[in-house]
């Protein structure tokens, strides 16, 4: 059925699509934001360890669900598998309004100037795709800080050297420091590093009309049961709503976007929440749907003028697929390091993000967040058996002396690392699924060796007696840092959209999520995922006022 | 004459009645195990398991922690997809036992139930099902849900009365925040309103 007529729909309401819902219906368009899940609540908290985002024993709290989504995964030694979004090789991020932003842990980085500049800063890499931004940091700063202060960031980075320059402080104070952000503070000191306050999307104080942190220890991959992690779902999304402008329908699954003869996007179809295909016409089209759905709806919008798929002339649609290539350490020590406090993940450094000799580029290093008892349970420490008394002897014995630091080490993009649509296996709703496959640079895997052996440092200064590094895998990564599948470029031969997040040959279909993100920092994604949503809605708004999507 | 046949006849239709509803419960009473998925021998068998994979000594283990509890309700539930290898690898390793020791695995002295267990792990286990299907993969599969049945919430039925917490020293039922003891740590912070 064939809707009345809309400037624009919003195809995700994660941490990107919420942004520009919010900004385009503040300007005085007329919004449909589509999202697949549904709108949870803090009361669907429930601080279950065994289900969540991060821990799927017994499946994933904020979807997908098992039941109707799958897609195929291409391991190392080139065999299929079918998946489920429970199984690490979906590479899931959560499908649910806020997206990513409702359960992450909410580390709310800047990129630095050089993470812009990586091709400028190492060189040509073979066997990658190291690239330049087409926009530098300078331009996307002032949308950096709308995303701090209208999301809600708080920390103190007045002692990192290494960050860009910033305008305007942070909106929050830090949380008071736990043991281990005392015991890592100390040993970092000693070392001649640069310590500082891990930049968080949470309330530290009431702000935006929502309580402090409690401090309890379920927060990455939980929802926030006192509502003081800040989201897209609980800011930017009842900000959009509240202008009139903007409908927000969930457990809408898009299928393909609509194109007319002239190659312009007419709209959405999609099922609604009762399986019913629905056309919802718009002058133009936002697609936010995240690093692995972006680039799969793009590829599954076929028709006679393009017949691979909306952006894809020169096959760069669902390339360049990567995550982060978490390393670090952990490292034991023989006194109490656990003192309760939630939720971990509040020291960093960034000596290490670049200027690594012998390796390209590198990553944040910060402690872990809270480690729960099934968790802990699953880490292979050194010289205990996985099973039986001893097993129990070390939990009993480690679990409140254990530490761990890791950091997001930035990855080296790979054209054969990519999101396709698969020939064969269709979704619930008869759309064809994600087909990932491809590896990870090795030189990206010295970059993590490097950094692991940082944070055993780190570690070891702080007093451990016992240290064993934490190292990716050779296999693609993904999952919820995932982006580079539509790359931003000035080349149309080389990438999917320009510096406005506008696919190349058309004018009114806009892609605004990680996908277009070149390369992905050594940080968590999700504040410049938020930066882009402002700096492309910008945009838009000031050619909407030239009328320039009016077909 | 026919008053009381009538009577009979009234009465014979509420003894059928009694005896259709009452057969098959007693019937089904007989044959039910007190368990949801596994027979009463098969919980046997894995209640034995789990107790090596956590033994119980000064602390509560996997039998304390109703670990076979937590495992049975899931195979109805969300790890419903292994009711399968459950029933396989159960009977496996009775196999395994028979042929290592001659006994089924909960006759065997505590010693040889790890011997068996250890064979498993090796994948070098005896028994006509392990032909045909993983015994490390399955004893990794019992390890696992172990482990969340022992260390999970025990909304799922396992971790019976937080035992596992309490043993790590985890405050149970578990502290929901704890700022409210810590403001007097720092100084009170500024608060600071939106532009």
């Amino acid at each position: 059925m064939t809707l009345k007529h809309v400037n624009a729909v919003v195809i995700g309401a994660g941490a990107a699509g919420g942004v520009v819902a919010k900004e385009l219906a503040v300007a005085g368009l007329s919004v449909v934001l589509l999202e697949r899940g549904k709108w949870y609540s803090p009361f669907d908290c429930r601080k279950d360890d065994l289900r969540n985002q991060r821990v799927t024993a017994l499946g994933s709290a904020f979807g997908p669900d098992d039941e109707r989504y799958v897609r195929v995964f291409v391991d190392a030694e080139g065999q299929e598998q079918i998946v489920t979004p429970s199984d690490g090789n979906y590479h899931n991020n959560a499908a649910c309004v806020g997206g990513g932003t409702f359960s992450y842990g909410a580390l709310a980085w800047r990129f630095m100037e050089k993470d812009f500049r990586m091709r400028s800063t190492y060189g040509a890499v073979e066997g990658g795709t190291l690239e330049d931004w087409p926009i530098a940091y300078q331009e996307l700063e002032p949308f950096y800080e709308k995303a701090e202060w209208e999301i809600g960031v708080a920390g103190d980075d007045s002692n990192n050297p290494f960050k860009g320059p910033r305008k305007k402080a942070l909106p929050m104070p830090p949380l008071p420091p736990n043991r281990e952000h005392e015991i890592l503070q100390q040993a970092a000191e000693l070392l001649g590093l640069h310590p500082f306050h891990a930049p968080t999307a949470r309330n530290t104080v009431p702000y935006n009309g929502r309580g402090a942190c409690m401090r309890c220890r379920w927060c990455v991959g939980f929802a926030c049961e006192v509502d003081a992690k800040c989201g897209t779902h609980n800011t930017v999304i009842p900000k959009a709503l509240a202008t009139g402008n903007c409908e927000l329908r969930t457990e809408c699954v898009a299928k393909e976007i609509l194109t007319n003869a002239q190659g312009r996007a007419t709209g959405v179809a999609y099922f609604d929440a009762r399986d019913r295909l629905q056309e919802q016409p718009a002058d133009l089209v936002v697609v936010s749907a995240s690093a692995t759905e972006s680039p799969r709806l793009l590829l599954n919008s076929q028709s006679q003028l393009f017949p691979n798929g909306l952006g894809n002339r020169y096959d760069w649609v669902g390339r360049n697929l990567q995550g982060h290539a978490y390393a670090g350490a952990y490292g034991l020590f023989d006194f109490d390091v656990y003192d309760d406090l939630g939720p971990g993940a509040t020291i960093a450094i960034c000596d290490y993000n670049h200027g690594n000799s012998g390796v390209i580029g590198g990553g944040a290093l910060a402690n872990e967040f809270v480690r729960l008892p099934y968790f802990f349970s699953q880490l292979r420490l050194p010289d205990v058996p996985r099973w039986g008394v001893g097993h129990k002897d070390a939990m009993r014995k480690w679990f409140k002396r254990h530490l761990a630091v890791h950091g997001p080490v930035q990855e080296i993009s790979v054209f054969d690392s990519r999101v396709q649509v698969d020939p064969r296996v269709k979704d619930y709703w008869g759309i064809p699924v994600v087909r990932l496959s491809g590896l990870n640079h090795p030189k990206t895997l010295e970059t993590a060796r490097y950094i692991a052996l940082k944070a055993e440092e780190w570690l070891q200064a702080a007093g451990a007696v016992k240290t064993w590094l934490k190292m990716p895998g050779r296999g693609l990564s993904g999952s919820q840092h995932q982006a580079g599948t539509c790359r931003m470029g000035n080349d149309p031969k080389t990438s999917v959209v320009n510096k406005f997040c506008q696919v190349h040959d058309i004018g009114n279909l806009f892609v605004v999520d990680g996908s277009v993100h070149v390369t992905n920092g050594g940080f968590n994604p999700a504040l410049t995922i938020m930066a882009l949503g402002y700096y492309a809605s910008d945009y838009v708004v000031k050619e909407w006022k030239g009328t320039k999507f009016k077909g | 004459m026919r008053k009381a046949t009538k009577l009979t006849r009234r009465r014979f239709i509420q003894i059928a009645a009694t005896a259709a509803a009452a057969g098959p419960a007693i019937s089904c009473r007989q044959a039910t195990s007190p368990w949801r998925f596994l027979t009463v021998k098969e919980a046997q068998t894995l209640g034995s398991i789990c107790g090596q994979i956590v033994p119980s000594d000064q602390d509560p283990g996997a039998k304390e922690a109703g670990v076979v509890n937590y495992i049975d309700r899931q195979l109805l539930g969300y790890l419903k997809r292994h009711q399968k290898a459950y029933r396989e690898g159960l009977a496996g390793i009775d196999q395994t036992s028979l042929a290592l020791a001659g006994r089924e695995f909960t006759e065997l002295p505590l010693d040889q139930q790890l011997d068996v267990l250890k064979a498993l792990e090796r994948n070098e286990a005896p028994g006509r099902v392990w032909k045909k299907r993983s015994a490390k993969a399955f004893f990794d599969l019992v390890v696992n849900h172990t482990m969340q049945g022992f260390y999970g919430d025990p909304r799922h039925g396992g971790n019976r009365d937080g035992v596992s917490w309490r043993m790590l020293g985890l405050p149970y039922p578990p502290i929901r925040g704890r700022q409210q003891y810590d403001l007097t740590s720092s100084p009170a912070p500024k608060v600071k309103s939106a532009p």
